[in-house]
């Protein structure tokens, strides 16, 4: 008995003796199905996205749509390109991704924060559950203007916005699953003498940690849907600021670009929250 | 599943105390859905001497447990007191480790580290994993240290839990029925385990349980706890002290005829008499 997988099917299985589960070191491995399969996940995820496409170029490209409401996909390129050469796609995409992460990491922090304490303390539940749970009810958009007049149409006012998006997903994830630790595990960690921040840090956050990093991925994609709000209402660079001007001119193939760029921004980002949760899950779960 | 490790007696350290336990007039209610309060225990007297084991026996829902908690500090009585040694019970009192009726372990940390997780506050670290090893060697599950608990068997979890409780060196330990949810065999050989860590380090055991045999394997005393029928609220019913020494004979005919009189204290019809069979007994009728 030395491979460790084997060990642990013997774990798994009624009492007996070691050597009737004993694999030969020589056993071919069984194949695993499709599905499982690395090669097959990355081309599955990429059909559909490699389908639109064709039929875009399809359907632009034969005149059924006319350009003017469907721009090909060589078009979108070209704006692409012309963006980059005048230096405003690197800074627009820059700007947007600085707003987000710095928006996301202060209302994500912040949610964490409240998130415990409500989460974790009756009193403040008592306190703070209902005016939060009153803030949360109010529509992103309805922050703009009172945000305008009180930070003016600096990065303050957008990376606020975008901190309150981020904030309230965190904070009611992380409060809801804090209440519904298993009491069980809690009253034995307390029979074995853990109090406060150590049962805290050994029972409380181990239980909730897979909870915490939905929130964080919930939290990032809300992020990037106020950093849109944020960035049409007012100013002068940015994603957001790309889709409302070109929106103005008339510029369809930019609107596509800022779609499709927002598009594989936010699935980017989600997909490195994405890895940090699977290795978490496997820690701790 | 390896085998259980016979304990040697210096296989664990030594421990300085077992501390008696006294309950004292000790009653439990709790508030009712309707407002009022339902009785649960009521009138505890109980004395139970430094590394005795007593087992407390009663049909499911009469407060065994609710005793049991009381006497670790997760629960506090109503009325009367419960004392270790002199001091009375503190919340989640330090003195006592619980041994639950499921594993309740740390999904997420491995055997070793859960059953560290019962070993004092404060104590010296390398010490501390030395005698974690030694109570997974104890409980037959040195080579499933690094094991997490879904890996492993029900038993098996069941066993890093009572080890977990070992690991305090408790003056007192509090088992609700350990060993309930294994299957028979397991049971017993638990039992046995369990009989093995008290010779080698004899603390004071409580011990909850549903199964009369497994009382009378393990108890120096039993304890039946039971409703008169009249007034709400169990009391202890019975208290049978245990002939003979452990390990006990489990097929011993004196067993035999106190498994049925205990039996009877629960209330299960025991069938023998009923068929005109006179049962022939050597033991006095208690109180003995």
């Amino acid at each position: 008995m030395t491979t460790d997988a084997a060990s642990r099917t013997i774990a798994r299985s009624t009492p007996r003796p070691a050597a009737s589960v004993a694999v030969p070191a020589g056993a071919p491995r069984e194949r695993r199905p499709l599905t499982g399969r690395r090669w097959f996940v990355v081309v599955g995820g990429a059909l559909l996205p490699i389908a639109l496409l064709a039929t875009w170029q399809l359907v632009s490209t034969t005149g059924l749509v006319p350009v003017s409401m469907l721009p090909s996909p060589a078009m979108v390129w070209q704006a692409a390109v012309d963006l980059a050469e005048r230096g405003l796609l690197g800074q627009y995409v820059a700007i947007s991704t600085q707003r987000v992460f710095l928006g996301f990491a202060f209302g994500a922090a912040l949610g964490l924060l409240v998130g415990a304490i409500v989460g974790l303390s009756r009193l403040g539940d008592i306190l703070l559950a209902p005016t939060l749970g009153a803030l949360r009810a109010v529509p992103s958009l309805a922050w703009v203007p009172l945000l305008i007049l009180w930070f003016k149409i600096g990065e303050e006012s957008k990376i606020i916005l975008i901190a309150i998006g981020a904030f309230f997903p965190v904070y009611t994830i992380v409060s809801a699953a804090l209440r519904h630790v298993d009491r069980r595990l809690l009253e034995a960690g307390r029979a074995f003498g853990l109090r406060g921040v150590p049962l805290f840090a050994t029972v409380q956050l181990p239980a909730v940690v897979p909870s915490v990093i939905s929130a964080l991925r919930l939290a990032l994609a809300q992020a990037w849907l106020f950093l849109v709000a944020a960035e049409l209402i007012a100013s002068s660079m940015g994603l957001g600021f790309l889709l409302l001007d070109s929106g103005q001119n008339g510029r369809i193939d930019r609107i596509f670009l800022a779609i499709i760029l927002l598009a594989v921004l936010g699935k980017l980002t989600d997909s490195i929250v994405g890895l940090f949760e699977r290795w978490a899950i496997r820690r701790w779960a | 599943m390896s085998t259980i490790a016979p304990a040697a007696p210096a296989a664990v350290a030594a421990r300085e105390t077992a501390a008696p336990v006294a309950f004292r007039g000790l009653g439990r209610a709790f508030a009712a859905p309707d407002g009022g309060e339902r009785e649960v225990l009521r009138g505890i007297d109980l004395e139970v001497a430094a590394g005795e084991i007593v087992a407390i026996l009663g049909p499911s829902g009469c407060g065994k447990s609710t005793l049991l908690r009381i006497a670790g500090g997760l629960d506090r009585p109503t009325s009367g007191e419960v004392a270790i040694g002199e001091a009375p019970v503190a919340p989640y009192d330090v003195r006592c480790a619980v041994g639950f009726q499921e594993p309740r372990l740390l999904p997420w940390r491995s055997i070793e580290r859960n059953v560290a997780l019962g070993l004092p506050r404060g104590g010296d670290r390398r010490e501390g994993r030395e005698h974690v090893a030694r109570l997974l060697e104890l409980v037959g599950l040195a080579d499933f240290a690094g094991h997490r608990p879904h890996e492993v068997s029900g038993g098996m979890a069941q066993r890093a839990s009572l080890a977990r409780a070992l690991a305090r060196n408790p003056e007192v330990l509090l088992l609700d029925e350990p060993f309930g949810a294994l299957d028979a065999l397991t049971r017993l050989k638990m039992q046995d385990l369990l009989l093995d860590v008290h010779r080698a380090e004899p603390t004071t055991v409580l011990l909850v349980t549903h199964d009369v045999d497994e009382a009378l394997q393990l108890a120096d005393r039993i304890v039946l706890l039971g409703t008169d029928g009249e007034t709400p609220g169990a009391g202890i019913r019975q208290t049978v002290v245990v002939p003979g020494h452990r390990p006990r004979d489990r097929g011993s005919a004196e067993l035999a005829e106190l498994r049925g009189r205990l039996l009877d204290g629960l209330g299960i019809d025991r069938h023998g008499t009923a068929r005109g069979i006179q049962a022939t007994t050597t033991i006095p009728h208690y109180p003995y």
